[in-house]
Protein backbone atom coordinates (compact mmCIF):
# COMPACT_ATOMS: atom_id res chain seq x y z
CA UNK A 1 0.00 0.00 0.00
CA UNK A 2 1.04 3.59 -0.53
CA UNK A 3 2.97 5.46 2.13
CA UNK A 4 1.26 8.14 4.21
CA UNK A 5 2.04 11.82 4.24
CA UNK A 6 1.35 14.58 1.79
CA UNK A 7 2.83 12.64 -1.11
CA UNK A 8 0.60 9.62 -0.51
CA UNK A 9 -1.05 8.09 -3.54
CA UNK A 10 -4.70 7.33 -3.99
CA UNK A 11 -4.27 4.35 -1.64
CA UNK A 12 -5.29 6.51 1.33
CA UNK A 13 -8.74 6.79 -0.19
CA UNK A 14 -9.25 3.00 -0.26
CA UNK A 15 -10.98 2.81 3.17
CA UNK A 16 -13.33 5.55 1.99
CA UNK A 17 -14.33 3.52 -1.06
CA UNK A 18 -14.84 0.52 1.19
CA UNK A 19 -17.15 2.30 3.62
CA UNK A 20 -19.01 3.86 0.68
CA UNK A 21 -19.73 0.41 -0.77
CA UNK A 22 -20.86 -0.83 2.66
CA UNK A 23 -23.14 2.16 3.19
CA UNK A 24 -24.61 1.84 -0.30
CA UNK A 25 -25.32 -1.87 0.27
CA UNK A 26 -26.94 -1.12 3.64
CA UNK A 27 -29.15 1.63 2.21
CA UNK A 28 -30.19 -0.33 -0.89
CA UNK A 29 -31.04 -3.46 1.10
CA UNK A 30 -33.06 -1.44 3.60
CA UNK A 31 -35.06 0.28 0.87
CA UNK A 32 -35.71 -3.03 -0.88
CA UNK A 33 -36.75 -4.63 2.42
CA UNK A 34 -39.92 -2.50 2.62
CA UNK A 35 -41.88 -3.95 -0.31
CA UNK A 36 -40.74 -7.50 0.59
CA UNK A 37 -41.91 -7.49 4.21
CA UNK A 38 -44.77 -5.01 4.17
CA UNK A 39 -48.37 -5.74 3.14
CA UNK A 40 -49.85 -4.40 -0.08
CA UNK A 41 -53.57 -3.60 -0.02
CA UNK A 42 -55.05 -1.61 -2.88
CA UNK A 43 -57.05 1.51 -2.15
CA UNK A 44 -57.64 4.19 -4.79
CA UNK A 45 -57.45 7.15 -2.39
CA UNK A 46 -54.20 5.94 -0.87
CA UNK A 47 -52.27 6.52 -4.09
CA UNK A 48 -53.23 10.14 -4.64
CA UNK A 49 -50.95 12.94 -3.47
CA UNK A 50 -51.63 13.94 0.13
CA UNK A 51 -53.22 17.35 0.50
CA UNK A 52 -54.99 17.14 3.85
CA UNK A 53 -57.99 15.35 2.37
CA UNK A 54 -58.94 17.79 -0.38
CA UNK A 55 -58.91 16.81 -4.03
CA UNK A 56 -55.20 16.90 -5.05
CA UNK A 57 -54.20 19.83 -7.22
CA UNK A 58 -53.26 18.89 -10.79
CA UNK A 59 -49.57 18.03 -11.23
CA UNK A 60 -47.35 17.76 -14.32
CA UNK A 61 -46.85 14.25 -15.70
CA UNK A 62 -43.34 13.89 -14.24
CA UNK A 63 -42.04 15.47 -11.02
CA UNK A 64 -43.60 18.35 -9.16
CA UNK A 65 -45.05 21.74 -10.04
CA UNK A 66 -43.74 25.28 -9.95
CA UNK A 67 -41.81 26.88 -7.12
CA UNK A 68 -41.07 30.46 -6.00
CA UNK A 69 -38.29 32.15 -7.96
CA UNK A 70 -36.61 33.39 -4.76
CA UNK A 71 -35.01 29.96 -4.36
CA UNK A 72 -33.07 30.48 -7.61
CA UNK A 73 -31.64 33.75 -6.32
CA UNK A 74 -30.51 32.00 -3.14
CA UNK A 75 -28.95 29.20 -5.17
CA UNK A 76 -26.99 31.66 -7.31
CA UNK A 77 -25.80 33.57 -4.25
CA UNK A 78 -24.69 30.28 -2.76
CA UNK A 79 -22.54 29.52 -5.80
CA UNK A 80 -20.95 32.96 -5.50
CA UNK A 81 -20.04 32.48 -1.85
CA UNK A 82 -19.10 28.85 -2.21
CA UNK A 83 -16.51 29.79 -4.83
CA UNK A 84 -15.21 32.36 -2.38
CA UNK A 85 -14.85 29.64 0.25
CA UNK A 86 -13.13 27.31 -2.21
CA UNK A 87 -10.41 29.94 -2.64
CA UNK A 88 -10.19 30.83 1.04
CA UNK A 89 -9.48 27.25 2.19
CA UNK A 90 -6.09 26.99 0.42
CA UNK A 91 -5.23 30.49 1.61
CA UNK A 92 -6.01 29.51 5.22
CA UNK A 93 -3.77 26.42 5.06
CA UNK A 94 -0.75 28.46 3.96
CA UNK A 95 -1.60 31.74 5.68
CA UNK A 96 1.52 31.68 7.88
CA UNK A 97 3.80 31.23 4.89
CA UNK A 98 2.15 34.07 2.96
CA UNK A 99 2.28 36.58 5.81
CA UNK A 100 0.92 40.12 5.56
CA UNK A 101 0.93 40.09 1.77
CA UNK A 102 -1.44 37.12 1.89
CA UNK A 103 -3.77 38.96 4.27
CA UNK A 104 -3.88 41.95 1.94
CA UNK A 105 -4.68 39.73 -1.04
CA UNK A 106 -7.36 37.79 0.85
CA UNK A 107 -8.93 41.00 2.17
CA UNK A 108 -9.07 42.43 -1.34
CA UNK A 109 -10.68 39.22 -2.54
CA UNK A 110 -13.28 39.23 0.24
CA UNK A 111 -13.98 42.94 -0.32
CA UNK A 112 -14.77 42.22 -3.98
CA UNK A 113 -17.41 39.74 -2.83
CA UNK A 114 -18.73 42.22 -0.32
CA UNK A 115 -19.55 44.58 -3.18
CA UNK A 116 -21.65 41.91 -4.87
CA UNK A 117 -23.23 41.06 -1.54
CA UNK A 118 -24.03 44.72 -0.80
CA UNK A 119 -25.62 45.09 -4.24
CA UNK A 120 -27.87 42.07 -3.74
CA UNK A 121 -28.71 43.23 -0.22
CA UNK A 122 -29.62 46.71 -1.47
CA UNK A 123 -31.77 45.32 -4.29
CA UNK A 124 -33.69 43.17 -1.81
CA UNK A 125 -32.35 39.83 -3.01
CA UNK A 126 -31.96 38.64 0.58
CA UNK A 127 -35.51 39.53 1.62
CA UNK A 128 -38.19 36.87 1.81
CA UNK A 129 -41.78 38.00 1.82
CA UNK B 1 4.83 -8.24 18.41
CA UNK B 2 5.67 -7.93 22.09
CA UNK B 3 4.72 -4.81 24.06
CA UNK B 4 8.43 -4.15 24.68
CA UNK B 5 9.18 -4.03 20.96
CA UNK B 6 6.19 -1.80 20.36
CA UNK B 7 7.59 0.77 22.78
CA UNK B 8 10.96 0.85 21.10
CA UNK B 9 9.47 1.65 17.69
CA UNK B 10 9.93 5.19 16.48
CA UNK B 11 6.83 7.45 16.55
CA UNK B 12 4.86 7.54 13.33
CA UNK B 13 2.39 10.12 12.08
CA UNK B 14 -1.30 9.29 11.94
CA UNK B 15 -1.31 9.03 8.16
CA UNK B 16 1.64 6.61 8.22
CA UNK B 17 -0.01 4.47 10.86
CA UNK B 18 -3.22 4.32 8.84
CA UNK B 19 -1.40 3.52 5.61
CA UNK B 20 0.02 0.38 7.25
CA UNK B 21 -3.39 -0.99 8.24
CA UNK B 22 -4.14 -4.45 6.90
CA UNK B 23 -7.42 -4.95 5.03
CA UNK B 24 -9.17 -6.83 7.86
CA UNK B 25 -8.56 -3.92 10.23
CA UNK B 26 -9.91 -1.39 7.72
CA UNK B 27 -12.97 -3.60 7.29
CA UNK B 28 -13.59 -3.81 11.06
CA UNK B 29 -13.21 -0.05 11.42
CA UNK B 30 -15.51 0.64 8.45
CA UNK B 31 -18.27 -1.61 9.79
CA UNK B 32 -18.02 -0.19 13.32
CA UNK B 33 -18.00 3.41 12.02
CA UNK B 34 -20.99 2.74 9.80
CA UNK B 35 -22.93 1.33 12.75
CA UNK B 36 -22.09 4.24 15.08
CA UNK B 37 -24.67 6.38 13.28
CA UNK B 38 -27.65 3.97 13.46
CA UNK B 39 -26.85 2.91 17.06
CA UNK B 40 -26.61 6.52 18.22
CA UNK B 41 -29.83 7.26 16.30
CA UNK B 42 -31.65 4.64 18.38
CA UNK B 43 -30.16 6.09 21.58
CA UNK B 44 -30.97 9.63 20.49
CA UNK B 45 -34.61 8.91 19.67
CA UNK B 46 -35.34 7.49 23.13
CA UNK B 47 -33.17 10.10 24.82
CA UNK B 48 -34.82 12.95 22.93
CA UNK B 49 -38.36 11.77 23.66
CA UNK B 50 -37.57 11.23 27.33
CA UNK B 51 -35.75 14.55 27.78
CA UNK B 52 -38.28 16.63 25.82
CA UNK B 53 -40.99 14.84 27.76
CA UNK B 54 -39.42 15.79 31.07
CA UNK B 55 -38.97 19.37 29.86
CA UNK B 56 -42.70 19.49 29.14
CA UNK B 57 -43.70 17.92 32.47
CA UNK B 58 -44.73 14.53 31.07
CA UNK B 59 -43.03 11.16 31.40
CA UNK B 60 -42.25 10.43 27.74
CA UNK B 61 -42.21 6.84 26.44
CA UNK B 62 -42.40 4.39 29.36
CA UNK B 63 -44.08 1.23 28.06
CA UNK B 64 -41.58 -0.74 25.96
CA UNK B 65 -38.70 -2.11 28.03
CA UNK B 66 -37.40 -0.67 31.29
CA UNK B 67 -38.30 3.06 31.41
CA UNK B 68 -39.29 2.89 27.75
CA UNK B 69 -35.69 2.41 26.69
CA UNK B 70 -36.53 -0.08 23.94
CA UNK B 71 -39.10 2.17 22.27
CA UNK B 72 -36.83 3.16 19.37
CA UNK B 73 -35.90 -0.47 18.67
CA UNK B 74 -39.58 -1.41 18.63
CA UNK B 75 -40.22 1.40 16.13
CA UNK B 76 -37.28 0.30 14.00
CA UNK B 77 -38.65 -3.26 13.86
CA UNK B 78 -42.15 -2.02 13.12
CA UNK B 79 -41.23 0.16 10.12
CA UNK B 80 -40.19 -2.54 7.58
CA UNK B 81 -43.50 -4.34 8.17
CA UNK B 82 -45.54 -1.30 7.13
CA UNK B 83 -46.96 -0.96 3.65
CA UNK B 84 -45.09 1.32 1.29
CA UNK B 85 -47.37 3.73 -0.51
CA UNK B 86 -46.13 5.43 -3.67
CA UNK B 87 -48.37 8.21 -5.03
CA UNK B 88 -49.42 7.95 -8.68
CA UNK B 89 -47.88 11.33 -9.45
CA UNK B 90 -44.42 10.27 -8.25
CA UNK B 91 -41.39 9.93 -10.49
CA UNK B 92 -40.70 6.36 -9.41
CA UNK B 93 -36.96 6.05 -10.19
CA UNK B 94 -35.95 9.22 -8.38
CA UNK B 95 -38.48 8.45 -5.65
CA UNK B 96 -36.60 5.21 -4.87
CA UNK B 97 -33.18 6.78 -5.25
CA UNK B 98 -33.73 9.79 -2.96
CA UNK B 99 -33.62 8.01 0.43
CA UNK B 100 -30.44 6.19 -0.62
CA UNK B 101 -28.78 9.47 -1.65
CA UNK B 102 -29.80 11.01 1.67
CA UNK B 103 -28.52 8.22 3.89
CA UNK B 104 -25.22 7.15 2.24
CA UNK B 105 -23.27 10.39 2.93
CA UNK B 106 -24.66 10.35 6.46
CA UNK B 107 -23.30 6.84 7.02
CA UNK B 108 -19.81 7.61 5.71
CA UNK B 109 -19.62 11.07 7.31
CA UNK B 110 -17.75 9.86 10.39
CA UNK B 111 -14.89 8.40 8.32
CA UNK B 112 -12.56 11.38 8.75
CA UNK B 113 -13.31 12.01 12.44
CA UNK B 114 -10.43 11.08 14.78
CA UNK B 115 -11.86 9.20 17.78
CA UNK B 116 -8.59 8.64 19.61
CA UNK B 117 -4.81 8.47 19.55
CA UNK B 118 -2.58 5.52 18.73
CA UNK B 119 -3.86 2.16 20.00
CA UNK B 120 -3.07 -1.50 19.39
CA UNK B 121 -5.85 -3.67 17.97
CA UNK B 122 -4.96 -7.41 17.85
CA UNK B 123 -1.24 -6.56 17.88
CA UNK B 124 -1.56 -4.01 15.07
CA UNK B 125 -0.56 -0.39 15.74
CA UNK B 126 -3.13 2.01 14.39
CA UNK B 127 -5.18 5.12 15.24
CA UNK B 128 -8.90 5.25 15.91
CA UNK B 129 -9.80 6.83 12.61
CA UNK B 130 -10.70 5.39 9.23
CA UNK B 131 -8.93 7.84 6.91
CA UNK B 132 -6.59 10.74 7.64
CA UNK B 133 -6.85 12.75 4.44
CA UNK B 134 -4.99 16.01 3.76
CA UNK B 135 -8.47 17.42 3.01
CA UNK B 136 -10.39 15.67 5.79
CA UNK B 137 -12.35 18.81 6.67
CA UNK B 138 -13.67 19.10 3.13
CA UNK B 139 -14.79 15.46 3.21
CA UNK B 140 -17.05 16.07 6.21
CA UNK B 141 -18.35 19.32 4.75
CA UNK B 142 -19.09 17.66 1.41
CA UNK B 143 -20.85 14.73 3.06
CA UNK B 144 -23.06 17.07 5.06
CA UNK B 145 -24.15 18.93 1.93
CA UNK B 146 -24.54 16.01 -0.49
CA UNK B 147 -27.29 14.71 1.80
CA UNK B 148 -29.47 17.65 0.73
CA UNK B 149 -29.63 16.18 -2.80
CA UNK B 150 -31.62 13.31 -1.29
CA UNK B 151 -34.01 15.72 0.41
CA UNK B 152 -34.60 17.99 -2.57
CA UNK B 153 -35.00 15.04 -4.95
CA UNK B 154 -37.44 13.42 -2.53
CA UNK B 155 -39.51 16.59 -2.51
CA UNK B 156 -39.43 16.87 -6.30
CA UNK B 157 -40.07 13.22 -7.07
CA UNK B 158 -43.10 12.92 -4.79
CA UNK B 159 -45.21 14.91 -7.26
CA UNK B 160 -47.11 16.67 -4.50
CA UNK B 161 -47.08 20.34 -3.45
CA UNK B 162 -46.12 20.02 0.23
CA UNK B 163 -43.05 17.82 -0.28
CA UNK B 164 -41.88 20.11 -3.09
CA UNK B 165 -42.02 23.17 -0.83
CA UNK B 166 -40.32 21.26 1.99
CA UNK B 167 -37.55 20.07 -0.32
CA UNK B 168 -36.95 23.54 -1.74
CA UNK B 169 -36.90 25.08 1.71
CA UNK B 170 -34.44 22.50 2.90
CA UNK B 171 -32.11 23.05 -0.05
CA UNK B 172 -32.12 26.83 0.40
CA UNK B 173 -31.62 26.43 4.13
CA UNK B 174 -28.70 24.01 3.93
CA UNK B 175 -26.83 25.96 1.26
CA UNK B 176 -27.33 29.24 3.15
CA UNK B 177 -25.99 27.90 6.42
CA UNK B 178 -23.22 25.92 4.78
CA UNK B 179 -21.51 29.19 3.86
CA UNK B 180 -21.56 30.41 7.46
CA UNK B 181 -20.34 26.98 8.58
CA UNK B 182 -17.54 26.98 6.03
CA UNK B 183 -16.39 30.44 7.13
CA UNK B 184 -16.27 29.25 10.75
CA UNK B 185 -14.21 26.23 9.68
CA UNK B 186 -11.78 28.39 7.69
CA UNK B 187 -10.92 30.13 10.97
CA UNK B 188 -9.95 26.80 12.49
CA UNK B 189 -7.94 25.81 9.42
CA UNK B 190 -6.13 29.15 9.62
CA UNK B 191 -5.08 28.47 13.20
CA UNK B 192 -4.21 24.78 12.77
CA UNK B 193 -2.49 25.41 9.40
CA UNK B 194 -3.89 22.09 8.21
CA UNK B 195 -7.08 20.60 6.81
CA UNK B 196 -6.36 17.11 8.15
CA UNK B 197 -8.73 16.42 11.05
CA UNK B 198 -6.19 14.49 13.12
CA UNK B 199 -3.66 17.30 12.88
CA UNK B 200 -6.32 19.86 13.86
CA UNK B 201 -6.96 17.93 17.08
CA UNK B 202 -3.25 17.69 17.84
CA UNK B 203 -2.83 21.41 17.14
CA UNK B 204 -5.29 22.08 19.98
CA UNK B 205 -2.93 20.60 22.57
CA UNK B 206 -1.89 24.17 23.48
CA UNK B 207 -5.46 25.47 23.71
CA UNK B 208 -8.87 24.46 22.48
CA UNK B 209 -10.28 26.58 19.72
CA UNK B 210 -13.71 27.15 21.24
CA UNK B 211 -12.34 29.97 23.39
CA UNK B 212 -9.49 31.01 21.10
CA UNK B 213 -11.96 31.37 18.22
CA UNK B 214 -15.15 32.07 20.13
CA UNK B 215 -17.03 33.88 17.31
CA UNK B 216 -16.20 31.04 14.92
CA UNK B 217 -17.51 28.55 17.46
CA UNK B 218 -20.77 30.46 17.93
CA UNK B 219 -21.28 30.75 14.16
CA UNK B 220 -20.57 27.04 13.77
CA UNK B 221 -23.03 26.08 16.53
CA UNK B 222 -25.85 28.12 15.00
CA UNK B 223 -25.19 26.94 11.47
CA UNK B 224 -24.91 23.29 12.49
CA UNK B 225 -28.48 23.44 13.78
CA UNK B 226 -29.56 25.08 10.52
CA UNK B 227 -27.61 22.58 8.43
CA UNK B 228 -29.28 19.57 10.07
CA UNK B 229 -32.82 21.01 9.79
CA UNK B 230 -33.42 20.78 13.54
CA UNK B 231 -35.60 22.93 15.77
CA UNK B 232 -35.72 25.94 15.94
CA UNK B 233 -34.71 25.79 12.27
CA UNK B 234 -36.83 22.76 11.31
CA UNK B 235 -38.69 24.65 8.57
CA UNK B 236 -38.48 21.91 5.89
CA UNK B 237 -40.65 19.68 8.06
CA UNK B 238 -42.73 22.32 9.77
CA UNK B 239 -45.73 20.13 10.48
CA UNK B 240 -48.05 23.08 11.02
CA UNK B 241 -47.23 24.48 7.57
CA UNK B 242 -46.12 21.64 5.33
CA UNK B 243 -47.65 18.45 6.81
CA UNK B 244 -44.43 16.38 6.93
CA UNK B 245 -42.26 18.43 4.58
CA UNK B 246 -40.17 16.53 2.06
CA UNK B 247 -41.06 13.09 3.44
CA UNK B 248 -44.85 13.54 3.43
CA UNK B 249 -45.26 10.91 0.70
CA UNK B 250 -42.69 8.48 2.10
CA UNK B 251 -43.55 5.47 4.20
CA UNK B 252 -42.07 2.22 5.47
CA UNK B 253 -38.28 1.75 5.23
CA UNK B 254 -37.80 4.72 2.90
CA UNK B 255 -39.15 7.00 5.60
CA UNK B 256 -36.85 5.26 8.10
CA UNK B 257 -33.88 6.10 5.86
CA UNK B 258 -34.70 9.83 6.02
CA UNK B 259 -35.11 9.61 9.76
CA UNK B 260 -31.78 7.80 10.07
CA UNK B 261 -30.08 10.39 7.87
CA UNK B 262 -31.39 13.28 9.97
CA UNK B 263 -30.20 11.87 13.29
CA UNK B 264 -26.90 10.61 11.90
CA UNK B 265 -26.24 14.07 10.49
CA UNK B 266 -26.76 15.47 13.97
CA UNK B 267 -24.17 13.02 15.26
CA UNK B 268 -21.75 13.99 12.47
CA UNK B 269 -21.95 17.75 12.97
CA UNK B 270 -21.59 17.27 16.75
CA UNK B 271 -18.57 15.03 16.27
CA UNK B 272 -17.13 17.56 13.84
CA UNK B 273 -17.66 20.42 16.31
CA UNK B 274 -15.92 18.33 18.96
CA UNK B 275 -13.00 17.74 16.58
CA UNK B 276 -12.67 21.34 15.44
CA UNK B 277 -13.37 23.32 18.59
CA UNK B 278 -13.51 21.12 21.68
CA UNK B 279 -10.13 19.42 21.43
CA UNK B 280 -11.41 16.16 19.93
CA UNK B 281 -10.36 13.19 22.02
CA UNK B 282 -8.17 15.17 24.44
CA UNK B 283 -8.87 15.38 28.16
CA UNK B 284 -8.89 18.99 29.39
CA UNK B 285 -6.03 20.48 31.48
CA UNK B 286 -3.55 17.60 30.91
CA UNK B 287 -0.84 17.27 28.29
CA UNK B 288 -0.73 14.80 25.41
CA UNK B 289 1.68 12.56 27.37
CA UNK B 290 -0.67 12.11 30.33
CA UNK B 291 -2.05 8.57 30.78
CA UNK B 292 -5.53 10.07 30.42
CA UNK B 293 -4.69 10.86 26.80
CA UNK B 294 -3.27 7.44 25.93
CA UNK B 295 -4.84 4.24 24.71
CA UNK B 296 -8.61 3.78 24.70
CA UNK B 297 -9.68 6.38 27.31
CA UNK B 298 -9.84 9.29 24.82
CA UNK B 299 -12.80 7.61 23.08
CA UNK B 300 -14.76 8.25 26.28
CA UNK B 301 -13.80 11.93 26.36
CA UNK B 302 -14.74 12.25 22.69
CA UNK B 303 -18.18 10.75 23.14
CA UNK B 304 -18.70 12.74 26.35
CA UNK B 305 -18.13 16.03 24.51
CA UNK B 306 -20.28 14.85 21.64
CA UNK B 307 -23.18 13.95 23.92
CA UNK B 308 -23.06 17.41 25.49
CA UNK B 309 -23.59 18.89 22.03
CA UNK B 310 -26.31 16.37 21.19
CA UNK B 311 -28.08 17.27 24.43
CA UNK B 312 -27.86 20.88 23.27
CA UNK B 313 -29.84 19.91 20.14
CA UNK B 314 -32.58 18.37 22.29
CA UNK B 315 -32.54 21.29 24.70
CA UNK B 316 -33.02 23.72 21.81
CA UNK B 317 -35.98 21.70 20.58
CA UNK B 318 -37.56 21.71 24.01
CA UNK B 319 -37.01 25.45 24.51
CA UNK B 320 -37.35 27.51 21.35
CA UNK B 321 -40.30 27.98 18.99
CA UNK B 322 -39.76 27.62 15.26
CA UNK B 323 -38.35 30.54 13.27
CA UNK B 324 -40.29 32.18 10.49
CA UNK B 325 -38.68 31.51 7.11
CA UNK B 326 -37.79 35.14 6.33
CA UNK B 327 -36.30 35.61 9.81
CA UNK B 328 -34.29 32.47 9.34
CA UNK B 329 -32.84 33.48 5.97
CA UNK B 330 -32.17 36.96 7.33
CA UNK B 331 -30.16 35.52 10.21
CA UNK B 332 -28.10 33.40 7.82
CA UNK B 333 -27.36 35.90 5.07
CA UNK B 334 -27.42 39.23 6.89
CA UNK B 335 -25.85 38.28 10.22
CA UNK B 336 -23.84 35.06 10.13
CA UNK B 337 -22.16 35.41 6.72
CA UNK B 338 -20.97 39.05 7.12
CA UNK B 339 -19.93 38.38 10.72
CA UNK B 340 -17.99 35.29 9.62
CA UNK B 341 -16.20 37.21 6.86
CA UNK B 342 -15.25 40.14 9.09
CA UNK B 343 -14.02 37.82 11.85
CA UNK B 344 -11.97 35.87 9.32
CA UNK B 345 -10.21 38.99 8.03
CA UNK B 346 -9.59 40.06 11.62
CA UNK B 347 -7.93 36.83 12.77
CA UNK B 348 -5.92 36.55 9.56
CA UNK B 349 -4.64 40.08 10.12
CA UNK B 350 -3.79 39.55 13.80
CA UNK B 351 -2.00 36.31 13.03
CA UNK B 352 0.03 37.82 10.20
CA UNK B 353 1.02 40.86 12.27
CA UNK B 354 2.09 38.59 15.13
CA UNK B 355 4.18 36.36 12.86
CA UNK B 356 5.69 39.02 10.58
CA UNK B 357 6.08 42.10 12.74
CA UNK B 358 7.52 40.55 15.91
CA UNK B 359 4.54 41.85 17.87
CA UNK B 360 3.30 39.70 20.73
CA UNK B 361 -0.35 38.72 21.14
CA UNK B 362 -0.46 40.76 24.34
CA UNK B 363 0.47 43.97 22.52
CA UNK B 364 -2.16 43.30 19.84
CA UNK B 365 -4.78 42.71 22.52
CA UNK B 366 -3.84 45.93 24.33
CA UNK B 367 -3.99 47.99 21.14
CA UNK B 368 -7.26 46.32 20.10
CA UNK B 369 -8.69 46.95 23.55
CA UNK B 370 -7.76 50.64 23.42
CA UNK B 371 -9.37 50.91 19.97
CA UNK B 372 -12.59 49.33 21.25
CA UNK B 373 -12.68 51.63 24.31
CA UNK B 374 -12.19 54.71 22.08
CA UNK B 375 -15.00 53.58 19.77
CA UNK B 376 -17.33 52.96 22.72
CA UNK B 377 -16.53 56.38 24.20
CA UNK B 378 -17.17 58.04 20.83
CA UNK B 379 -20.56 56.36 20.56
CA UNK B 380 -21.41 57.70 24.03
CA UNK B 381 -20.89 61.22 22.65
CA UNK B 382 -23.66 60.69 20.11
CA UNK B 383 -26.88 62.42 21.20
CA UNK B 384 -29.41 59.95 22.52
CA UNK B 385 -32.68 59.64 20.65
CA UNK B 386 -35.63 60.57 22.83
CA UNK B 387 -38.24 57.88 22.87
CA UNK B 388 -41.71 59.29 23.30
CA UNK B 389 -43.68 56.94 25.47
CA UNK B 390 -47.30 57.61 24.59
CA UNK B 391 -48.55 54.18 25.53
CA UNK B 392 -47.62 54.40 29.21
CA UNK B 393 -50.23 52.63 31.28
CA UNK B 394 -51.46 54.52 34.36
CA UNK B 395 -50.95 52.50 37.50
CA UNK B 396 -52.30 52.76 41.01
CA UNK B 397 -50.06 52.96 44.02
CA UNK B 398 -49.72 49.18 44.07
CA UNK B 399 -48.43 49.05 40.46
CA UNK B 400 -51.57 47.39 39.07
CA UNK B 401 -52.52 48.78 35.66
CA UNK B 402 -55.74 50.75 35.65
CA UNK B 403 -58.05 50.47 32.63
CA UNK B 404 -58.74 53.79 30.89
CA UNK B 405 -61.81 55.36 32.42
CA UNK B 406 -63.05 57.25 29.34
CA UNK B 407 -62.85 54.05 27.19
CA UNK B 408 -62.34 55.94 23.97
CA UNK B 409 -62.18 53.83 20.80
CA UNK B 410 -58.64 54.06 19.36
CA UNK B 411 -58.43 56.46 16.44
CA UNK B 412 -56.39 54.32 14.09
CA UNK B 413 -55.83 50.60 13.99
CA UNK B 414 -54.17 48.96 10.98
CA UNK B 415 -57.52 47.47 9.97
CA UNK B 416 -59.32 50.79 10.28
CA UNK B 417 -56.59 52.45 8.23
CA UNK B 418 -56.90 49.84 5.50
CA UNK B 419 -60.67 50.24 5.42
CA UNK B 420 -60.35 54.01 5.20
CA UNK B 421 -57.84 53.76 2.39
CA UNK B 422 -60.08 51.32 0.58
CA UNK B 423 -63.07 53.60 0.90
CA UNK B 424 -60.99 56.51 -0.38
CA UNK B 425 -59.66 54.60 -3.40
CA UNK B 426 -63.17 53.33 -4.11
CA UNK B 427 -64.41 56.92 -4.20
CA UNK B 428 -61.57 57.89 -6.48
CA UNK B 429 -62.34 55.19 -9.01
CA UNK B 430 -65.96 56.17 -8.86
CA UNK B 431 -65.01 59.77 -9.49
CA UNK B 432 -62.74 58.74 -12.34
CA UNK B 433 -65.49 56.64 -13.85
CA UNK B 434 -67.93 59.53 -13.62
CA UNK B 435 -65.51 61.96 -15.29
CA UNK B 436 -64.93 59.42 -18.01
CA UNK B 437 -68.64 59.08 -18.53
CA UNK B 438 -68.88 62.83 -18.57
CA UNK B 439 -66.17 63.15 -21.23
CA UNK B 440 -67.83 60.40 -23.22
CA UNK B 441 -71.02 62.34 -23.07
CA UNK B 442 -69.22 65.43 -24.37
CA UNK B 443 -67.95 63.51 -27.33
Amino acid sequence: MAQGGPDAGLGVYLPLVLIFVLALAFATLSVLLGPLLGPSRFNRAKFSAYECGIEPSPQPLVGAGRMPVAYYVTAMLFILFDIEMVFLFPYAVSADALGLWGVAAATLFIATFFIADAYVWRRGGLDWN
Amino acid sequence: MTPLLAQVQEPMTRAELLADDPLWLILIKAVVLMLVGPVLTVVMIVGERKIVGRMQNRPGPNRVGPFGSLQAIADAIKLPFKEQVIPDTADRKVYFLAPIIAVVPALIGLAAIPFGPEVTIFGERTVLQLVELPVGVLLVLAGASIGVYGIVLAGWASGSPYPLLGGMRSAAQVISYEIAMGLAIIGVVLYAQSMATGEIVEAQASGWYFYLLLPSFVIYLISMVGETNRAPFDLPEAESELVGGFHTEYSSMKFAMFFLAEYTNMVIVSAFATTLFLGGWMFPFVGLDSPLNQGWFPVLWFFGKMFVLLFGFIWLRGTLPRFRYDQFMKLGWKVLVPAGLVWLVLIALVRAIRNDGNVSTGQILVIGGIAIVVIVLLTLLLPEKKIEDDDSVPTTGSDYPVPPLDLKVPETTPRRKALKAKAKSGKRTEALASTKEGSDGDL
